[in-house]
C-alpha cells in the first residue's frame, strides 16, 4: 500500500467487551490470566497501543478496568505499549487513569453535555498525563454530515487550546463512523461523509490525529466475514490517504485491497463511495456469494492428479502428499533416459519449489519435513534402479552437494532440532550422516574424516553441552581439521559461540545456526568458493565484535555478596505458618501409567514451537500465515496420539518421593523420618546476586522450606517421569520407512507427554499424596498455566542451574532402578522424553532464574558441594559473573 | 522577593549559566554519629518505636545540624537546596509511627532551607539563592504488587499518594519552598500521583511554582523500577510542563549518564542531575572523591548535557566545590525545540507519526 498505509497505527481492540465476545466472557468469568493472554497477543500480534474496554451492564466496569490495568503493568511485554482507556463512562475512565505509569490516550470525552464537563473531563486527562479522543458529537447529537462532524472539531479544538493550553498533538478526533448498506437512504453517504471529514480535519486543525472505529461499518454484513473484511479494507485505502491516523480494528481480520476479488472490490467501492444509487442492492445481491471464509473441511480434491507427471510431482513434494508418489516416479523413469535423470529433473525441480517457497515465508517447517518424506520415499523406489544401472555401466555415485556429520554431543540425549536441520538439508541436496545423540567426540571426528565430510554440525539441548562442544572444537584444531562447524541446539547461542567455542578453533570458523530455516542458507555460503571468504570473513569479524562487547558487558555486571544476598532472602514469615504433612513418607513407583489420563493436559504451545511454529494455541490454528501448516501438523498429532494410546507405542513409569526436609542456610536437609536425625542427602541451592535497589528479595529455593530454627515440620518432595520408553524402536522403524516427519512428529510428542505427566503428577500430588490442595480444581489450561499452590523446579532449569543435583535426586528416588530412567555423563536423563524436579508446598514458592553469581558463591556452593572449585566453577560455567580464568590470572 | 520575581530570576540565571543544585544530606548526617536519643530529641523521647535513622524527624530535633549542613552547601557554591523531606509523606513516616507530624515536619524543613538561602542571598545579592522543596517516591509503590502470587494487588492507590503529596506540598509551600522538586523517581505512577498533587495545590493556593521532576534507574539496563526507559518516563511526566527534568540516585556518574544523555536528547525543558559519588563499596560508603565526580560530571558539561548539576548519595560539600569548579567553564545545554507529536508511553516510548 502508499506510505499513509505505513505509518497507519495499529490499535489492539481484542481486549474489548464490546466489540470482543471471547474477552468479555473470560472478564464475566473472572478469569484474567487468560484475559492477559489476549492483551500479550495483541502486542504479539504487533498491535501499537492496546485499546482496553470494560463497559458491559453486567459488570463492575470501574473494578474490571483497574484489575486488569494493575495485571498488564505486571506484564513487561504488554505493558511496553501504550493503553488506550476506552469507555462512555467517566469514572471508568478516571479509574484506568490511576492505573497507568505511562502516557496513555483516553477513549473518548465530546461535547456532548456542553462545554463545561467537557473542559472539565479534558483539564484532568492532562493533569493525569494523557492525551485524548474527542468525538464529533454535541448538545445536539452525533455528527452525521461532513460540515458538521468539521464544524463540531473545530470547536472542540479552539475550546481545548485557548481555554486550557491542551497542546494540540495530543488531540485525536473521532468523527464517527456509521453503518453503510443498510437500506435507509440517508445512510448511503456516511463512509464518503467520514472521510470527506478526516481530509478537512487534517488540513485546518494543525497537528491533530484522526481515528475511528472501523467495525462500526459493516455492520448490515454481520455473520458475512469476507464482505466485512473487505468493507473494512477499502474503506482504509481510502480513508488513509485522506487523513486518517489510526483505527480500532482487528489487524488479523483484515483483507489485502489487492487480494480482494476485483467484482467484489469495485461493489464494495461503490457501497463505501456512494457511487451509485443501486450500489446497496447490488452488494446484498453478490454478498451470499462471499459468504464464508473456505474454513470448512472440503471434499478431497483429486483434480491435480489429471496434470501432467511433472507437475503432479511438484503437488505431491508441495503438499506433502505421498499416496501416489511411488506411481508418479514410475511414470517419469518410464520416460526419462535415466533413473538419475528423474531426481536430476522433476524431483529436484518439485523440491527448489518446495524451498523458494520456504525461504519466502510461504511453507513451514513441517510442511518442508513432509516434503522431505515425499522425496526420501520416491529416491528410495529408484534406488534398486539406480544400483542396477550402476553395476551396469560402472557408475560412481551421484555427487552431492556437499557432506554433513551432524551428532549430538556426548552427554546429550535431545535430538528433534538436529533431526529437522538434517531433513532441511536433504531437501537441498546435500548428503547427511547423522551420528544420532551422545555422540563421543572421536566418533564425530573419525566419521568425518573417512566420509571426507565438508562440514561438522553439533547439536545440544542441555548446559554441560556446550563444554563438550568447546571440547570437539578443541580436538579439531588439534587433529588439523579445516573445514567449518555448525553449533546448534537450545543452550547454544552466538555469544557462547563467539566467545566459548571460536576461540578452541582457529584454523577454519565455528557458527552458530539459530534454527533450521537458517540452515541451508549458512550451508550453501559455506560450500560456495565464491560466497565462503567473504562470508566467513563477516562471521570473523561479528564474533569478534560479540567477543569484546561481552568482555565489556562481564565487567559492569555488578553483583550483591552472597553475604547481602542472603540478608535479603525471600523472607517468608514462618511464625504463623503450619506445613502441611504429605499422605505417606518415602518412595512410590508408578508403572506402565495410562496415558490416557495424561493426554489432556498437553501443553501444544512449546510442540509448535518445536517445529518453528511460533505463537499460541489454540490461536495459532488460526493465524493467517502459520495457521494452514499449523491445522495439519495439529491432525497428524492427533492421529499418532490416539496410535500411540491405543496401540501402547509408548510405556510412561514415574517414581516420585516426599520426605520431612528443614532448610539450611541455602541447602535443603532431607530426613529418613520424622526424628529428623543425620539428612539422608542435603539439596543444594543457589541464590541470586543481582543488586537490588527496590524491594525484590535475592531468592534461593531454600527459602521456600522452613529452616531448621524453626523448628517446623516441614517436608519437601521429588519425582522423575518418563513416557519415552519404546520411543527409540518406534522411532527406528520410521527411519527405516523414510519417514523423517514421523519420527521427529513422535519425538515431540513424547517430550510433551513427559511434560504432561511431569504436571499431572504433581496435581496427584497436591491433591492426595502430599494432599495440602484437596480442593483444588482447575481446568487443563490453568494447570498448563501453573495457577496452583507449590512449584516442582527442575535441576538444570533457571531456578537451580545445575544439573549434577539431579544425581542427588536420582539416588534419592532410587530412580533408575525404579523408573528405568537413566542419566549421562552430563545428567542429561536418558530417554529424553523425561522430566524430574523437586516439589515444594509453600504458599509463596514461585519460579525464578538465579542468573549470574559471583565467585564468593561458587566458593561457598564448592565447600558445601564438597567440590574443588574448579569442578563448581565447570559445572556452573554458564552462569558465573566472571571469568575464572582471568581471575586466576590476577590472583597470580 | 515575590514568587514572580524568585522564578525570574532562576529563569535568567539556568539561561546565563549552569545552576548548582547541593550534595547529599544523608551523608553529612551520618557523619554526625547520632543515637537514638539525639534523634528522638526532648519532644519525642517517650515515642512508642526506634526513630533512629528518621533522617526527616531531624528538622525539629537537630535544627541547627540541618541548618549547617544548608550553610555548607551555600558556601561550597550552590544556587539550590533542596529540603530535608525525602521521606517526609505520612506514607512513609508511618514506618515510624510518625504519619501525623507530615505537615508540620515539611513546613520546619522548608523554613531551615529559606532560612539559609535567605542569608546567603543577602551575603552574595548577586547570587541569589533558591530553595527546593524535595519530594521523595515514599516506600511504595503503585505499579508493582508487592506479592509475587497477586500481581494485581497493590499497596498503595493513587488517590492515597495524592492526598499524601499533597499534605507535603502544602507544608513545602507554607515553609518556603521555591521549587517543587519530585526526585529519584523509581515508580513513574507515584510520580505522576506527586505532579497530580502539587498541580491540584497550586490550584488550591492560586500559585504557581517551577516543578523539577527527577527520575532514577535501578539497574544497568538504564530503567527504573518500574521498568520505563529515560525517554518513556519523560513522555509519562512531560504533562507537567517542568521547568526542569533529569535524574538522579543511581549508581554513580558513570552508569547514570547514558540515561541522563537520553533525556537530554529529548526533553524539551532544562536537564538537571544528581548522581551519587559512585557506588556504594562493600562497607555501603561511597568513596569516589570529589576530584573523581568533577571530573566525570565535567565531561557533562563540556559534551552540553546539563543545565543543572549537584550531587546525590555520598556527595559532600567538597565534591560540589569540586564539580562547580570543574563544569563552571562550560555553557549550559541550549534546550532543543522538538516538532510537535503525539508521545506516548507504556514501558516504552511511542511516538505517533506525524
Amino acid at each position: 500500500m502508499s506510505n499513509a498505509a505505513q505509518s497507519f497505527v495499529n490499535i489492539g481492540e481484542r481486549t474489548n467487551v464490546t466489540g470482543s465476545a471471547k474477552f468479555r466472557k473470560l472478564i464475566e468469568a473472572d478469569d484474567y490470566a487468560a484475559a492477559v493472554d489476549v492483551a500479550r497477543e495483541q502486542v504479539e500480534n504487533g498491535a501499537q497501543i492496546i485499546d482496553v474496554n470494560m463497559d458491559e451492564g453486567m459488570l463492575d466496569s470501574e473494578a474490571a478496568m483497574t484489575t486488569f490495568l494493575n495485571l498488564i503493568a505486571s506484564e513487561p511485554d504488554i505493558a511496553r505499549v501504550p493503553v488506550m482507556i476506552d469507555s462512555s463512562k467517566w469514572s471508568v475512565i478516571e479509574a484506568g487513569l490511576k492505573c497507568v505509569q505511562g502516557k496513555s490516550i483516553v477513549n473518548s470525552i465530546s461535547l456532548k453535555e456542553g462545554d463545561k464537563p467537557f473542559l472539565e473531563q479534558a483539564r484532568k486527562i492532562r493533569r493525569y498525563g494523557a492525551a485524548a479522543v474527542v468525538m464529533a458529537f454535541d448538545e445536539t447529537g452525533q455528527a452525521e454530515t461532513a460540515d458538521r462532524k468539521v464544524a463540531i472539531c473545530e470547536r472542540a479544538y479552539r475550546t481545548l487550546i485557548d481555554e486550557i493550553g491542551f497542546p494540540p498533538e495530543d488531540i485525536i478526533f473521532d468523527p464517527n463512523v456509521f453503518a453503510v448498506a443498510t437500506g435507509i437512504e440517508e445512510h448511503n453517504g456516511y463512509a464518503l461523509a467520514f472521510i470527506e471529514a478526516a481530509r478537512r480535519i487534517k488540513e485546518t486543525l494543525p497537528h491533530v490525529h484522526v481515528s475511528g472505529g472501523i467495525s462500526n461499518l459493516s455492520f448490515s454484513f454481520r455473520g458475512n466475514n469476507q464482505v466485512r473484511e473487505a468493507m473494512h479494507s477499502v474503506f482504509l485505502f481510502h480513508a488513509i490517504p485522506a487523513g486518517l491516523d489510526m483505527a480500532i480494528v482487528n489487524a488479523g481480520q483484515l483483507a489485502i485491497y489487492d487480494d480482494i476479488k476485483p467484482e467484489l472490490r469495485e461493489l464494495v467501492e461503490d457501497v463505501i463511495l456512494n457511487r451509485r444509487d443501486d450500489a446497496t442492492d447490488r452488494l446484498l445481491e453478490a454478498a451470499e456469494r462471499y459468504r464464508g471464509g473456505g474454513r470448512k473441511a472440503r471434499e478431497e480434491d483429486l483434480s491435480w492428479r489429471e496434470a501432467p507427471v511433472e507437475d503432479r510431482i511438484t503437488h505431491a513434494l508441495v503438499k506433502g502428499i505421498d499416496a501416489y508418489i511411488e506411481e508418479d516416479t514410475e511414470e517419469a523413469r518410464g520416460r526419462a533416459e535415466r533413473p538419475l535423470h528423474v531426481i536430476e529433473g522433476p524431483l529436484m525441480a518439485g523440491m527448489n519449489v518446495v524451498g523458494d517457497l520456504f525461504g519466502a515465508g510461504k511453507m513451514f517447517l513441517p510442511q518442508v519435513v513432509k516434503s522431505a518424506r515425499v522425496m526420501k520415499r520416491a529416491v528410495a523406489y529408484l534406488q534398486p534402479f539406480l544400483e542396477e544401472e550402476k553395476k551396469r555401466l560402472g557408475l560412481l555415485e551421484a555427487p552431492a552437494a556437499g557432506k554433513i556429520v551432524m551428532a549430538t554431543v556426548k552427554g546429550d540425549v535431545h535430538d528433534i532440532g538436529k533431526n529437522i536441520v538434517g531433513v532441511v538439508l536433504q531437501c537441498n541436496n546435500y548428503q547427511v550422516i547423522d551420528l544420532g545423540v551422545m555422540a563421543p567426540a572421536q566418533k564425530i571426528l573419525d566419521t568425518a574424516r573417512d566420509e571426507k565430510a565438508d562440514i561438522i554440525g553439533l547439536s545440544g539441548l542441555i548446559t554441560p553441552s556446550l563444554d563438550e562442544m568447546c571440547h570437539v572444537a578443541a580436538e579439531m584444531e588439534r587433529e588439523g581439521f579445516d573445514i567449518p562447524l555448525l553449533i546448534g541446539g537450545a543452550t547454544t547461542s552466538r555469544v557462547h559461540t563467539a566467545v566459548k567455542i571460536s576461540p578452541n578453533y582457529a584454523r577454519n570458523q565455528a557458527i552458530y545456526v539459530t534454527d533450521a530455516s537458517r540452515a541451508v542458507g549458512v550451508v550453501s555460503n559455506l560450500l560456495s568458493d565464491d560466497e565462503r571468504p567473504a562470508y566467513v570473513a563477516q562471521i570473523k569479524e561479528d564474533y569478534a565484535r560479540v567477543a569484546e562487547a561481552h568482555a565489556k558487558g562481564r565487567k559492569t555486571q555488578v553483583r550483591a555478596s552472597l553475604a547481602d544476598a542472603r540478608a535479603n532472602k525471600f523472607a517468608i514469615d514462618w511464625s504463623d505458618y503450619e506445613p502441611p504433612a504429605p499422605k505417606f513418607l518415602g518412595l512410590k513407583d508408578f508403572l506402565d501409567y495410562d496415558l490416557s489420563e495424561i493426554v489432556p493436559l498437553i501443553d501444544w504451545t512449546p510442540f509448535f514451537a518445536t517445529w518453528e511454529l511460533k505463537g499460541r494455541f489454540p490461536r495459532i490454528l488460526e493465524d493467517d500465515k502459520m495457521g494452514e501448516a499449523a491445522r495439519q501438523l495439529y491432525d497428524d498429532a492427533q492421529a499418532m496420539l490416539a496410535k500411540i494410546v491405543e496401540e501402547k507405542w509408548l510405556t510412561a513409569n514415574a517414581v516420585i518421593g516426599l520426605w520431612p526436609a528443614n532448610a539450611v542456610g541455602d541447602d535443603v536437609e532431607v530426613y529418613a523420618d520424622e526424628k529428623r536425625g543425620a539428612p539422608l542427602h542435603t539439596l543444594h541451592t543457589l541464590r541470586q546476586q543481582m543488586t537490588r535497589v527496590g524491594p525484590r528479595a535475592n531468592t534461593a529455593l531454600a527459602d521456600f522450606v522452613a529452616p531448621k530454627e524453626t523448628s517446623l515440620a516441614d517436608h519437601i518432595g521429588a519425582f522423575v517421569v518418563t513416557t519415552g520408553i519404546g520411543e527409540e524402536a518406534r522411532s527406528q522403524a520410521f527411519d527405516e520407512a523414510h519417514d523423517d516427519y514421523s519420527k521427529i512428529l513422535l519425538k515431540a510428542l513424547a517430550d510433551r507427554l513427559a511434560e504432561a505427566f511431569a504436571e499431572h503428577l504433581h496435581l496427584r500430588v497436591r491433591k492426595e499424596f502430599w494432599g495440602y490442595a484437596a480442593k483444588e480444581n482447575l481446568s487443563s489450561e490453568e494447570l498448563i498455566a501453573e495457577k496452583y499452590r507449590g512449584i516442582r523446579p527442575a535441576p538444570g532449569y533457571p531456578a537451580q542451574p545445575d544439573h549434577t543435583e539431579k544425581g542427588t535426586l536420582f539416588d534419592l528416588l532410587e530412580a533408575e532402578k525404579r523408573s528405568g530412567v537413566m542419566l549421562t555423563e552430563s545428567f542429561a536423563m536418558w530417554p529424553g522424553a523425561a522430566v524430574s524436579g523437586v516439589y515444594f508446598s509453600h504458599p509463596k514458592s514461585h519460579y525464578f532464574g538465579v542468573g549470574r553469581i559471583e565467585r564468593d558463591q561458587v566458593k561457598d556452593y564448592a565447600g558445601r558441594k564438597g567440590w574443588s572449585l574448579a569442578k563448581a566453577e565447570k559445572w556452573l560455567a554458564p552462569i558465573l559473573n566472571y571469568d575464572p580464568l582471568a581471575s586466576k590470572t590476577e590472583a597470580a | 522577593m515575590t514568587r514572580e520575581e524568585t522564578l525570574e530570576t532562576l529563569q535568567a540565571a539556568a539561561a546565563a549559566r549552569i545552576l548548582f543544585l547541593d550534595g547529599a544530606m544523608g551523608t553529612m548526617i551520618q557523619r554526625h554519629k547520632l543515637g537514638e536519643a539525639e534523634y528522638r530529641g526532648e519532644r519525642f523521647k517517650d515515642h512508642a518505636s526506634d526513630l533512629r535513622g528518621n533522617n526527616d524527624l531531624l528538622a525539629l530535633t537537630q535544627p541547627d545540624i540541618i541548618r549547617a549542613i544548608h550553610d555548607a552547601y551555600f558556601e561550597a557554591g550552590s544556587d539550590i537546596v533542596e529540603t530535608n523531606s525525602f521521606n517526609a509523606t505520612s506514607i512513609s513516616l508511618d514506618d515510624y509511627g510518625l504519619g501525623g507530624l507530615a505537615r508540620e515536619l515539611n513546613v520546619a524543613a522548608a523554613q531551615l532551607a529559606r532560612e539559609a538561602a535567605d542569608r546567603w542571598s543577602a551575603k552574595t545579592p548577586d547570587k541569589p539563592r533558591f530553595v527546593a522543596g524535595a519530594i521523595g517516591p515514599t516506600n511504595r509503590t503503585a505499579s508493582i504488587s508487592p506479592d509475587v502470587d497477586n500481581p494485581g494487588f497493590r499497596n498503595v492507590t493513587f488517590d492515597q499518594l495524592v492526598e499524601a503529596y499533597g499534605e507535603q506540598v502544602r507544608g513545602l509551600i507554607e515553609g518556603g519552598a521555591d521549587i517543587m522538586l519530585i526526585e529519584t523517581v523509581f515508580d513513574t505512577l507515584n510520580a505522576k500521583a506527586a505532579g497530580f498533587a502539587v498541580l491540584e495545590v497550586f490550584d488550591e493556593l492560586g500559585l504557581e511554582l517551577p516543578i523539577i521532576v527527577s527520575g532514577t534507574i535501578t539497574d544497568l539496563s538504564g530503567r527504573n523500577l518500574s521498568g520505563q526507559t529515560p525517554e518513556a518516563f519523560w513522555n509519562s511526566m512531560q504533562h507537567l510542563n517542568p521547568f526542569a527534568a533529569g535524574m538522579n540516585c543511581a549508581f554513580g556518574a558513570e552508569q547514570l549518564r547514558p540515561a541522563v544523555a537520553d533525556m537530554a536528547a529529548v526533553a524539551d525543558t532544562l536537564i538537571c542531575a544528581y548522581p551519587n559519588a559512585g557506588l556504594p563499596n562493600e562497607l555501603g560508603e561511597y568513596d569516589q572523591s570529589p576530584e573523581e565526580m568533577a571530573e566525570l560530571l565535567g565531561e557533562w558539561a563540556q559534551s552540553g548535557l546539563i543545565n543543572i548539576i549537584g550531587g546525590c548519595c555520598g556527595s559532600s560539600p567538597d565534591h560540589i566545590k569540586a564539580v562547580i569548579e570543574a563544569v563552571s567553564p562550560y555553557p549550559p545545554r541550549e534546550v532543543p525545540v522538538p516538532e510537535p507529536r503525539m508521545r506516548l508511553s507504556g514501558l516504552e516510548p511511542y511516538a505517533l507519526p506525524q
